[in-house]
C-alpha cells in the first residue's frame, strides 16, 4: 500500500503494522479498495450498457433487473454509478498529481534556496488560496472547455498551496538540522541531499494530504457536472446527481445513491488519510490530543487525595504551616502500566520557614509541589496520609473548594517567565484580575495594589509595565510580574519552583533576595524548588534532598552541609563544588575530576 | 494600528490586481471568442467578424486590457458581450445574493463551531468521539447533496421553507431570512465540522500551556479562564480557518444556488462562461475577489485585536 513507499524496510513494516492495528484506517482502506475495483472493473460488473435509453423503462424502483432502479431516461443507474466512479477517480488523480507537481517543486525550492523565491512563491501560494475555486474554474472552463484535464488541474493548482507549505517548512525543518550540514561537508551534491532527507520526511504528510485532495476533487467535480459542465454522454457521480435532481417531483429517492456514493468514496477517503497520519506520527492538530489532557469544569472532584501507605520517618511538626505525609503521585498509562513519580513524599513548612526542595530534573520536586496546590492534570492520581494547610485538611476536597486556597492561602511561582504569562493580556490585566475576583477590590483600587506591588518587586517603572504586555518585558521584569502576582492576595504558603533557572545570572542573586525579603516582611512559608545547593545554602532554613520521586535526607541547612547522610546527597554537594569555581579553573576540576 | 489596515488592505487590493489582470490575460490569450459567444454556432464568420469589430477585440490585447483597466478605476466595467446589460447593474443585482448565503453560512458556522469545538475539547470521551464521527460527515457529505435532501424534506414534502426563490431583505425580512435558511444550513455544515476541529485542537493546545497553570494557581475559576484566556488565545487560528470557510462558502454558493434556484453570482458566472462573455467573466472576478479581500481584512484587523504581537509589529 502506499505506506510502503518510505525509505527504511524496518520503519515501514512497522508502520504497516502501526496502520493494519487501526481498524478504523483498515475498513476505510477496503472501502477505497473495492470502490477502486468497482470502477475499473465497470466494463465487467454494469449489468447494462451506462448510456443505453429505454423510455419505456423510465424512472424504475429498484428491482433485480436494475438493482438501483432506472433514471428518467431509463438508463440502469448502477451502471452508470460504476462507470462514473472512473470519472470521479481520474478527477481525484489529476488534481493530486497537479497539486503535487505544483507544490512540491516549489515548496522544495523556496525552503531550500529561501531569499527571493521564497517571498514571492508565498505570496503567490497565499493568493491562491484565497481564490473561491468554482468561480475560477467557471472562468477557465469559458476558455478551455469543461474537459476533465483543464478543469481539474486548475483545482490541484489552487489545492496545492496546502503542499507547497507542507514542503517548505519540511526542507526548513531539515535545513536546521545537523545532518544537513554534515551531508554537505561530505560533499554531497545539494540535489541529493533534498531526495535524501527532505523527500523521506516530506512524504507521510504527502500522503496523508493527497488523500484529503482526491476526496475534495471528488467533490468539487461531481458539483461541477450536477452544474451540467461536463460530457452529458459520460456517466458521472455528479451527472447523475443532476439527472436525479431533475426529476425529483416524481422520483425523489433517486437522490440517494449517487450522494451516498460520492459521500462513502470521500469519507473513506478522509478516515483512510486521517487513520495514515496516526501510523505515519504526522500531526494533523489531533494530537494535540495526547498531548494534554482537556481541562476540568469545577465541579469535577480533583486529585483525591486518600488515606494510604504506611507511618514513615519523617517529625511531623504539630504546628507546622503545611503537612504533608506519604504523597504519591501516581500516572497510568493507556496501556494500564501505572508510574509513580513522587512515592511516599512526607514533608512540613512552618510559617516564616524557608524550606529547599532540591534534586536533579525528573526527580519529582515539581509533582510534589503541583500535588500540593491541586495542579496536576487529571490523569495524575494523588494520594496522601495526611495534607494539611494551617490544620485545614486537603484531601478529598473538590475544585472549587482547592481553588479557594489558590492564591489567598498558597500560591506559585513559576520556573519560565515568559510562559507563564499570557500573551494575549496585559500584565495589568493578569495582576488585577485575581485581586478584583478573590479579594473584591474594585477595578482602582486592584489597580493601585498592583503598582505598589510592581514598586516592591523593584520594576522600575509600575505605570509603564502595567499596560505592557508580555512580549515587551525581559525575562527579569516577568519573573518579577509573576511574584508580585504570587503574593497579590496575601497567600500564607509560597512555591517557587526553580524561579531563577531560566534567568541571566545577574538577575538570579536580586530575584533570589527579593524572594526572601518578600517572605520575611510577610513570614510566608516558602518551599524553593531548586537543583542549586548554592542557592539552598544562601536562603535556605531546611532542606529537603529528593531522588526518584522519594526524599532521602531532611535536615536543617547546616546540618546537611556540615555532615551529609545520604550517598546522593555527597553527590550533589560534590557536582556544587564543582560549579562553584570560576570558568577558567573549571575545566582543569573538570579533567581531575572526571 | 491604522498603518497595520493600510499595509493589510494594500496587500489585498494588489492580491485583486494580480488575479483580475491574471485572469484577464488567460482568456484574451487562451482562445475565448466573445464575438462567437454572443452570436452562437450558427453565426456565420462574417457576422462574427463584424461583431469582433463591435466589441473590440479586434485592438491589441494590451490595449483592451488597459481600456478594461480604466473603466474600473472610473468604476465601469462595460457591457455585457452576450447580452444588453451593464455589468456592474447586473453584478450588484446578484451579488447580495449570494453574499448573504456565504456570510450567513459563516457566521452560523461560528457560532457552532466554536461552541462544539469547546464542548469536544472540554469534555473528552464519548462526546469528542461523537463530534469526530460527526466532523468527518460534515467534510465528506458534499454540500450540494446535502441542500437537495434539505430541499427535498423540508421544503417539498414538509412545506416549511420555500423551496426555490429569493426574497430581498427590503421587500420582506421574514421572507429573506426564510429564503436563504436551508442553503445556509447547507452551506454551513462542513464549514461547523472546520471550525470546530480546529477550535477543538487549539483548545487543547492553549490549555497545556503553562500560563494556564499559572492562572489557575491565582485562584481564577476554571470557566473564567477557558472563556476569557483560553479562548482568546486559541481563537487566531479558528479565524484563519473562518476566512478559509468563507472563501469555500462562496465557492459552494455558486452550486447550492442552483439547487434552490436562486438567481445569485454563480448563475450570472455559469452563464457568462458559456458565452465568453468576458466583460462580465470579469467583473464577477473583480467583484468576487474583492469580497474576498474585504473579509480577509476583517478577519486581520479581529486578528490584530486578539495578538498584541501583530498589532505593536
Amino acid at each position: 500500500m502506499s505506506v510502503d513507499t518510505t525509505a527504511r524496510p524496518g520503519r515501514t513494516s512497522r508502520r504497516l503494522r502501526a496502520f493494519l492495528r487501526n481498524p478504523m484506517g483498515v475498513v476505510a482502506g477496503v472501502v477505497l479498495l473495492a470502490i477502486v475495483a468497482a470502477s475499473i472493473l465497470a466494463p465487467l460488473l454494469a449489468p447494462r450498457d451506462p448510456n443505453l435509453v429505454v423510455l419505456s423503462e423510465a424512472l424504475r424502483p429498484p428491482s433485480g433487473d436494475h438493482p438501483l432502479g432506472t433514471d428518467g431516461n431509463g438508463r440502469d443507474i448502477l451502471s452508470r454509478l460504476l462507470w462514473g466512479g472512473r470519472v470521479s477517480l481520474q478527477a481525484g488523480l489529476i488534481m493530486v498529481t497537479a497539486a503535487l507537481l505544483c507544490g512540491i517543486p516549489a515548496g522544495l525550492l523556496a525552503g531550500y534556496r529561501a531569499k527571493w523565491f521564497d517571498g514571492v512563491a508565498s505570496w503567490i501560494f497565499n493568493m491562491l488560496m484565497s481564490l473561491p475555486e468554482i468561480l475560477i474554474v467557471i472562468v477557465v472552463i469559458a476558455s478551455l472547455g469543461s474537459g476533465l484535464v483543464p478543469t481539474m488541474v486548475t483545482l490541484g493548482i489552487l489545492a496545492s498551496p496546502d503542499i507547497f507549505r507542507l514542503t517548505r517548512s519540511a526542507v526548513i525543518g531539515v535545513r536546521e538540522e545537523l545532518y544537513f550540514d554534515a551531508a554537505r561537508v561530505a560533499g554531497l551534491s545539494d540535489l541529493r541531499i533534498i531526495f535524501r532527507h527532505v523527500l523521506s520526511v516530506v512524504l507521510g504528510p504527502v500522503l496523508v494530504r493527497s488523500s484529503f485532495i482526491c476526496g475534495m476533487a471528488i467533490i468539487v467535480q461531481s458539483g461541477l457536472e450536477f452544474l451540467g459542465f461536463g460530457d452529458p454522454q459520460r456517466p458521472s457521480w455528479g451527472g447523475e446527481l443532476s439527472n436525479a435532481f431533475q426529476s425529483f417531483q416524481r422520483a425523489p429517492e433517486l437522490v440517494i445513491a449517487p450522494g451516498v456514493a460520492i459521500g462513502l468514496t470521500v469519507m473513506a477517503l478522509v478516515l483512510f488519510g486521517t487513520a495514515l497520519a496516526d501510523s505515519l506520527g504526522v500531526s494533523l492538530g489531533r494530537k494535540a490530543k495526547r498531548a494534554a489532557r482537556p481541562v476540568r469544569t469545577d465541579d469535577t472532584p480533583v486529585d483525591r487525595v486518600e488515606a494510604g501507605g504506611d507511618a514513615t520517618a519523617a517529625a511531623p511538626a504539630t504546628d507546622a504551616l503545611l503537612r504533608v505525609e506519604d504523597l504519591t503521585v501516581r500516572y497510568v498509562a493507556e496501556d494500564g502500566t501505572a508510574k509513580d513519580v513522587v512515592r511516599g513524599v512526607s514533608l512540613h513548612v512552618a510559617r516564616g520557614e524557608v524550606l529547599g526542595l532540591v534534586g536533579e530534573s525528573g526527580s519529582g520536586k515539581s509533582q510534589t509541589s503541583f500535588a500540593i496546590l491541586g495542579l496536576l492534570p487529571p490523569e495524575a492520581a494523588v494520594s496522601a496520609r495526611h495534607l494539611s494547610l494551617d490544620g485545614q485538611s486537603l484531601i478529598g476536597l473538590r475544585e472549587s473548594e482547592m481553588r479557594k486556597l489558590r492564591g489567598t492561602r498558597m500560591a506559585y511561582v513559576p520556573q519560565e517567565p515568559m510562559s507563564n504569562l499570557d500573551p494575549s493580556f496585559t500584565v495589568g490585566a493578569q495582576l488585577t484580575k485575581p485581586m478584583r475576583h478573590r479579594l473584591n477590590l474594585s477595578k482602582k483600587a486592584a489597580t493601585t495594589r498592583a503598582l505598589d506591588l510592581l514598586e516592591r518587586v523593584g520594576i522600575p517603572d509600575p505605570a509603564r509595565t502595567l499596560a505592557a504586555y508580555p512580549h515587551q518585558l525581559s525575562g527579569g521584569m516577568a519573573q518579577r510580574v509573576l511574584i508580585a502576582g504570587a503574593v497579590s492576595c496575601d497567600p500564607e504558603l509560597l512555591i517557587a519552583d526553580e524561579p531563577t533557572t531560566a534567568l541571566d545570572v545577574t538577575v538570579q542573586a536580586e530575584v533570589l533576595e527579593l524572594l526572601r525579603d518578600l517572605q520575611r516582611e510577610r513570614t510566608m512559608g516558602l518551599i524553593l524548588v531548586t537543583h542549586n545547593l548554592g542557592v539552598v545554602a544562601d536562603i535556605c532554613d531546611r532542606v529537603a534532598v529528593m531522588r526518584d520521586g522519594l526524599i532521602v535526607e531532611q535536615r536543617p541547612v547546616a546540618d546537611l552541609f556540615a555532615d551529609p547522610r545520604h550517598e546522593y546527597t555527597r553527590m550533589l554537594l560534590d557536582a556544587t563544588l564543582e560549579d562553584a569555581p570560576p570558568r577558567r579553573a573549571r575545566g582543569d576540576l573538570q579533567e581531575v575530576g572526571s | 494600528m491604522l498603518g497595520f489596515i493600510g499595509r493589510r488592505l494594500g496587500t489585498g487590493l494588489l492580491l485583486a490586481f494580480t488575479v483580475v489582470t491574471g485572469m484577464f490575460f488567460f482568456l484574451m490569450l487562451t482562445g475565448s471568442d466573445p464575438a462567437r459567444g454572443a452570436l452562437g454556432l450558427y453565426a456565420t464568420e462574417e457576422q462574427v467578424a463584424v461583431k469582433r469589430e463591435q466589441l473590440g477585440l479586434d485592438r491589441p490585447v494590451l490595449t483592451q486590457y488597459l481600456d478594461w483597466l480604466g473603466g474600473v478605476v472610473r468604476g465601469d466595467l462595460g457591457v455585457s458581450s452576450a447580452q444588453n446589460a451593464n455589468v456592474i447593474d447586473l453584478i450588484t443585482s446578484r451579488l447580495p445574493v449570494t453574499v448573504s448565503l456565504a456570510l450567513g453560512a459563516v457566521l452560523v458556522a461560528a457560532v457552532l463551531g466554536v461552541a462544539l469545538g469547546l464542548l469536544a475539547a472540554t469534555r473528552p470521551g464519548s462526546f469528542d468521539r461523537v463530534l469526530q464521527v460527526v466532523m468527518v460527515l460534515g467534510f465528506s457529505l458534499p454540500n450540494f447533496w446535502v441542500a437537495i435532501i434539505l430541499a427535498l424534506t423540508f421544503a417539498v414534502q414538509l412545506g416549511w421553507f420555500p423551496a426555490t426563490g429569493y426574497v430581498h431583505l427590503g421587500d420582506s425580512p421574514s421572507g429573506w431570512l426564510w429564503s436563504i435558511t436551508l442553503p445556509i444550513v447547507a452551506l454551513s455544515i462542513g464549514s461547523i465540522a472546520a471550525i470546530a476541529q480546529q477550535l477543538r485542537n487549539s483548545v487543547i493546545t492553549v490549555n497545556s500551556q503553562a500560563y494556564v497553570r499559572t492562572l489557575r494557581s491565582r485562584g481564577l475559576s476554571q470557566r473564567r479562564i477557558l472563556l476569557v484566556h483560553v479562548l482568546r488565545n486559541a481563537a487566531p487560528p479558528a479565524l484563519t480557518m473562518l476566512s478559509l470557510q468563507f472563501i469555500a462558502a462562496l465557492s459552494g454558493a455558486a452550486i447550492v444556488e442552483r439547487v434552490f434556484g436562486l438567481q445569485g453570482i454563480g448563475a450570472v458566472a455559469i452563464n457568462a462562461s458559456g458565452n465568453s462573455d468576458i466583460p462580465v467573466i470579469m467583473g464577477v472576478l473583480l467583484f468576487t475577489v474583492l469580497v474576498v479581500v474585504l473579509v480577509n481584512l476583517t478577519v486581520d484587523i479581529l486578528y490584530a485585536a486578539l495578538n498584541p504581537k501583530v498589532r505593536n509589529a
